[in-house]
């Protein structure tokens, strides 16, 4: 039994959707079964399911009753998942995100510092160090919120939440670690802040993470940062994408 | 020659362009959105002889003043008894009515509703982002720049000059300014007292001002946690009933967050979001408790008589069926 993760409980959320719950944690183990299943289902052949919404450990699954109806759905993804929904953690893609730390990109490093009992260097090299995994997309267009955070950087969040940080602030937030895609208010630690573009609804993928992704920060300077995100507007690629 | 358009002299209250709203990107962040009241929205299209979806202007209480920029515009108000004029002379919602060029539409308030839809015959030439023509304001997408209407946007018209034909209508549906509003239990049901539940489906609820796409606030007895009011972030549909630590819940709407972390005591069945929907601040909602399996059913009954909307649609004065098609060919030019 992996901690946290309970046998699927199916819920109705309204007479249009389901929700397929794994667990009641923010577990590793426990989203990977929640994207599985959603990977699953994106490659089976279409039942009616019109819209899923992977989250950390719940799979919103909307669909068109006229389709098929609540029970039916139920037993069919009773089914699925008793003949195993695997995947290998493996598959997700892997990103190299590149950060400036600190000063007006960073504005929280300061005190993320001084309440961990770090040196400023040793926040920036303890983040850096870490692999993150994009849980789930959600709260605004492009959050990605992800795992991975090392635990001597759980902090309580703000006091005073800021009414808007901007959109690519690289951000903490108790066990937690996000990217912002838009300004949006914020009640999370600013790290730092990255040129890419986590939502462009002109460009042919208008979001850069999906969950399942893994990713790792990559310290950069101010310069490289003016350079980088200049370059979506002449065409160039917005990040590095590992193999 | 300049491009037609309908220009906004003043375009009213929180007015967006809006269609049925895009599939597949609450994933990424960006909820569904589209019309408050898809019935009302339907109907403005069957009249016009649109494509089912096809995105109109959609306001909130008074629809503001139009001019007519192009050789020709049919157009068509729907959502409620709304007052509506041409150049001063009244016009009946849901009816179609032919503008020629220069000529001004006024819509102001209707008592009984809150959203209405100008709906013009063809269509606006607006580009689609992510699939759907819907405005949503969070993401910064859809309808014109991604933004509210303003005075003095020029919308563009697919077609130059509107078809000779009678005009139409069709009949209104009744508002139900009392009827329950049904609800499926859950997801998070469990979340609350047993008593909670109960006060739910027999108390009442008003709906404050604090609303608008995103959800209303309601305020009545507060309804209590059992274990917290702190959940797990997970997905949300439109109708999810909320209820943060106030105990006051909040029905979400079509530009909801995508996900959210308060428990969710019941959804409103799909079929009941217009009537929620068009409730003002201070009108009072009552909950009645369905099962999934009727309430699926009640939404196949829904869908399909939205599909049959452009067979009750009329002609307005029409002659004996006998005389029409002649009629229509000598109107012709």
């Amino acid at each position: 039994m992996v901690n946290g993760m309970t046998l699927p409980r199916f819920l109705a959320a309204g007479d249009t959707a389901l929700l397929v719950e794994f667990g009641d944690a923010i577990d590793p183990a426990v989203n990977a079964a929640v994207i599985a299943l959603d990977r699953a289902l994106a490659a089976a052949e279409p039942f009616g399911i019109l819209e899923t919404v992977p989250t950390y450990r719940s799979l919103l699954v909307q669909y068109d009753p006229r389709t098929i109806g609540h029970a039916a759905l139920v037993r069919r993804l009773g089914d699925l998942l008793a003949a195993g929904v695997t995947d290998s953690p493996d598959r997700g893609r892997h990103f190299t995100v590149p950060v400036v730390y600190g000063a007006e990109f960073g504005e929280d490093l300061a005190d993320i510092a001084r309440s961990s009992g770090l040196t400023p260097e040793a926040v920036i090299a303890a983040h850096l160090a870490a692999e993150y995994q994009v849980y789930m997309i959600g709260f605004a267009p492009g959050f990605a919120y992800l795992g991975g955070l090392p635990e001597v950087l759980h902090l309580p969040r703000r006091e005073n939440p800021r009414a808007r940080i901007p959109g690519g602030s690289v951000i903490i937030g108790g066990m937690q670690a996000a990217i912002s895609a838009t300004p949006i208010p914020s009640g999370w630690h600013v790290l730092g802040r990255t040129p890419l573009a986590g939502f462009d609804p002109a460009r042919q993928d208008p979001f850069l993470f999906q969950p399942g992704d893994r990713l790792r920060f990559r310290r950069i300077e101010q310069p490289e940062f003016a350079a980088l995100a200049a370059r979506p507007a002449v065409g160039g690629p917005v990040a590095s994408l590992d193999t | 020659m300049t491009r037609a358009a309908l220009l906004a002299l003043a375009p009213g209250m929180l007015s967006t362009i809006q269609d049925t709203g895009r599939r597949g990107w609450q994933r990424f962040g960006v909820s569904s959105g589209g019309a408050m009241d898809l019935e009302a929205f339907t109907a403005a299209n069957a009249l016009l002889g649109n494509p089912p979806g096809t995105a109109a202007i959609e306001f909130a209480y008074s629809g503001g003043v139009w001019e007519v920029n192009a050789e020709s515009c049919r157009l068509a108000v729907t959502g409620g008894d709304f007052g509506i004029s041409v150049d001063g002379s009244p016009l009946p919602a849901y009816t179609t009515a032919l503008l020629q060029r220069g000529r001004t539409l006024r819509i102001d308030g209707a008592a009984g509703a809150i959203w209405g839809y100008l709906a013009v015959a063809g269509g606006f030439d607006l580009p689609p982002q992510l699939g759907s023509l819907s405005t949503h304001l969070r993401a910064g997408i859809g309808g014109l720049h991604g933004r509210a209407l303003r005075s003095g946007d020029s919308l563009p018209l697919l077609s130059e000059r509107a078809s000779v034909q009678r005009e139409r209508t069709i009949a209104r549906r009744p508002a139900r300014p009392d009827a329950p509003i049904r609800v499926v239990l859950g997801p998070q049901d469990d979340y609350f007292t047993a008593g909670s539940l109960d006060t739910l489906l027999s108390a009442e609820y008003v709906i404050t001002r604090q609303g608008d796409r995103m959800g209303y606030r309601l305020a009545g007895p507060a309804l209590i946690h059992t274990r917290g009011y702190n959940i797990i972030s997970d997905g949300v549909v439109a109708g999810s009933i909320q209820v943060p630590g106030t105990g006051q819940p909040i029905v979400l709407l079509m530009d909801r967050q995508p996900t959210g972390g308060y428990p969710k005591i019941a959804t409103v069945i799909s079929v009941d979001l217009g009537q929620v929907a068009q409730r003002r601040p201070g009108q009072a909602l009552r909950f009645q408790p369905l099962d999934i399996e009727a309430a699926q059913e009640l939404h196949r009954g829904f869908v399909d008589a939205l599909d049959a909307l452009p067979g009750q649609v009329r002609e307005i004065g029409a002659p004996q069926r006998a005389q029409r098609p002649q009629r229509a060919f000598w109107l012709r030019n």
